[in-house]
């Protein structure tokens, strides 16, 4: 199964004063399985492109066939996009609204008119996935913590059983351990879901730890296209379009100006600790 | 579709109409509302609508932006004139079924009313689209400050106002997002009954109601933090000045009120 996304374009209020182009033919494949990182600085269209993908908003030129399917093409298939394509935007948690974190997340799953086992199931697992445990299920969403509760609405999309999840900056605002504790629930569903996700950030860190491709997108078009390394090794251009490498970028940059045979791809903390290690242990020099 | 309503949203262009000071265009507003009301034939009305196209054009608005603040009142404009129509009492009747009644002076009445409506409806919009909420709360003050002899909070009422409008953009963004969030979940807005279309609207209703109330808090935090406490000593950045052209403007509309009043009261027409 693929997402393919040919010469999408899409125009916010055409032929006002408010005319924006916020899509300019974008053209891109996604794979089953992969792990994409959608970067680009405020206003660089990255929101507006995967709303187009679960169909909350239609392009105005071009198309996005998924499985060969037009998604746009009527209604119902919409709907059936929806399903299929789990979209948590920024801020998920501002779209809580039941009682119990259980019915919340029982939401999405009575809309698709599941089975009550069915829907049971799928909650459970869903908020396991995200790590909010039985204890929880009848709480208030209101009254969790800002981590939890975004995880709780993360969970709320999971719990359609969709085979692809987008996740709209899904670190935004929250603490480091908020933070780490998203992260590492989306890494593990990737690997043991096998989940084809899009995870759209501007923190570079988050996304040179994570995922397989990153594609950078500025002013409404994908300026690059490739792996981490091959992304990063870029930094001039990436800080031309307001974005940066990972800060482990430049203490390798210095590092280099400094003389020390650092490789180009080398852009995650761990890696540097065990080149550094290494480079220690052939002078030498013991721990 | 939520994006449509245009109330309280200004259209960045330059134009005469925009440069024109808030007080005189609010003035001349209420006096063109008042005079709507003082109309009695079809020549009236068209010498109204007349002015209206004048002043769009001048505004350099786009005629499709006013309609569309139309489009968001229509189910009131049908129920007025549905109204009108079969309820109104006269001599012509063209057609009777129990309590309901199609005469000639329904008709009148009926188009009358839905004339009166939109250009009431757009003649209002032309000021809102053509004014910042700033400017437009700020000559809401300037003009309510001499009831404040008699104890009216101008200031207070034109603050309070200042932020109610401020809100309607953000909050309709925040519906359109949150609407979406709950599309994505699979939530149905378009079909069913009655009902549950009104229960549809849960998911939305909550989740805006929390965020308005967590954005008020916010904002009386920032406005405390900023050390606000009212009126008392304010000075303004923006001062508002009346130039030639707002003199001019008040001067058309004496002559407007006048033929408004003449075309009332003379027989001829």
């Amino acid at each position: 199964m693929s997402i393919q996304i040919n010469h999408l374009t899409h125009i916010y209020n055409p032929d006002t004063a408010f005319q924006k182009v916020a899509l300019d033919d974008v053209t891109l494949e996604i794979t089953r399985g992969e792990f994409l990182g959608l970067i680009g600085h405020t206003g660089s269209g990255k929101s507006t492109l995967i709303q187009h993908l679960n169909g909350t908003i239609s392009p105005t030129k071009g198309e996005i066939l998924l499985d060969g399917e037009n998604i746009h093409q009527n209604k119902l298939k919409t709907k059936e996009v929806r399903r299929k394509i789990g979209l948590a935007f920024q801020y998920p948690e501002y779209q809580l609204f039941e009682i119990t974190v259980y019915q919340d997340v029982a939401f999405g799953p009575t809309n698709l008119g599941l089975s009550k086992e069915e829907i049971h199931e799928n909650v459970v697992s869903a908020l396991e996935m995200v790590g909010i445990g039985t204890e929880l299920y009848e709480k208030s969403p209101f009254a969790l913590s800002g981590g939890q509760k975004r995880r709780v609405a993360i969970a709320g999309v999971l719990a359609m059983n969709p085979e692809i999840l987008i996740l709209d900056e899904p670190t935004a605002g929250l603490d480091p351990k908020g933070r780490d504790e998203i992260l590492a629930a989306i890494k593990n569903l990737h690997k043991e879901r096998g989940l084809t996700v899009i995870l759209v950030s501007h923190s570079m860190e988050d996304v040179a730890k994570l995922v397989d491709r990153i594609v950078v997108m500025h002013s409404g078009q994908i300026a690059m296209s490739g792996t981490p390394k091959e992304v990063f090794s870029h930094v001039e251009e990436l800080e031309q379009m307001g974005l940066a490498a990972p800060q482990v970028s430049y203490v390798c940059k210095e590092l280099r100006r400094k003389g020390y045979a650092i490789p180009e791809d080398v852009y995650t903390v761990s890696e540097l600790k065990e080149m550094l290690l290494q480079m220690l242990q052939e002078k030498g020099v013991s721990q | 579709m939520i994006r449509d309503i245009t109330i309280g949203q200004f259209y960045p262009v330059d134009s005469l109409v925009h440069k024109m000071d808030a007080r005189a265009k609010l003035a001349l507003t209420m006096m063109y509302i008042i005079t709507l009301f003082f109309i009695k034939s079809f020549v009236g009305y068209g010498f109204v609508l007349l002015v209206l196209c004048a002043i769009i054009k001048l505004s350099h608005v786009p005629l499709k932006f006013m309609l569309k603040g139309i489009r968001s009142i229509m189910v009131i404009i049908v129920f007025t004139a549905l109204i009108n129509l079969f309820l109104t009492k006269g001599e012509h009747v063209l057609w009777e079924f129990g309590i309901l009644h199609l005469t000639i002076e329904g008709i009148v009445l009926a188009t009358q009313m839905c004339v009166r409506l939109v250009m009431l409806i757009m003649g209002s919009s032309v000021l809102t689209l053509t004014t910042t909420p700033i400017q437009l709360t700020d000559a809401i003050e300037a003009l309510l400050r001499p009831l404040k002899k008699i104890g009216v909070p101008a200031h207070e009422i034109a603050m309070m106002m200042t932020i109610a409008l401020r809100f309607i953009p953000t909050l309709l963004d925040e519906t359109d997002k949150i609407m979406k969030a709950q599309q994505a979940r699979g939530a149905d807005f378009e079909t069913g009954n009655l009902m549950q279309r009104a229960k549809s609207l849960i998911p939305i209703l909550v989740p805006l109601f929390i965020s308005a109330f967590r954005r008020a808090e916010e904002l009386a935090n920032a406005m405390e933090a900023r050390c606000y406490h009212g009126d008392e000593n304010r000075t303004r950045m923006n001062q508002m000045h009346m130039k030639q052209m707002d003199w001019i403007a008040v001067c058309l509309c004496v002559i407007y009120t006048g033929v408004i009043v003449a075309l009332r009261f003379l027989p001829v027409v």
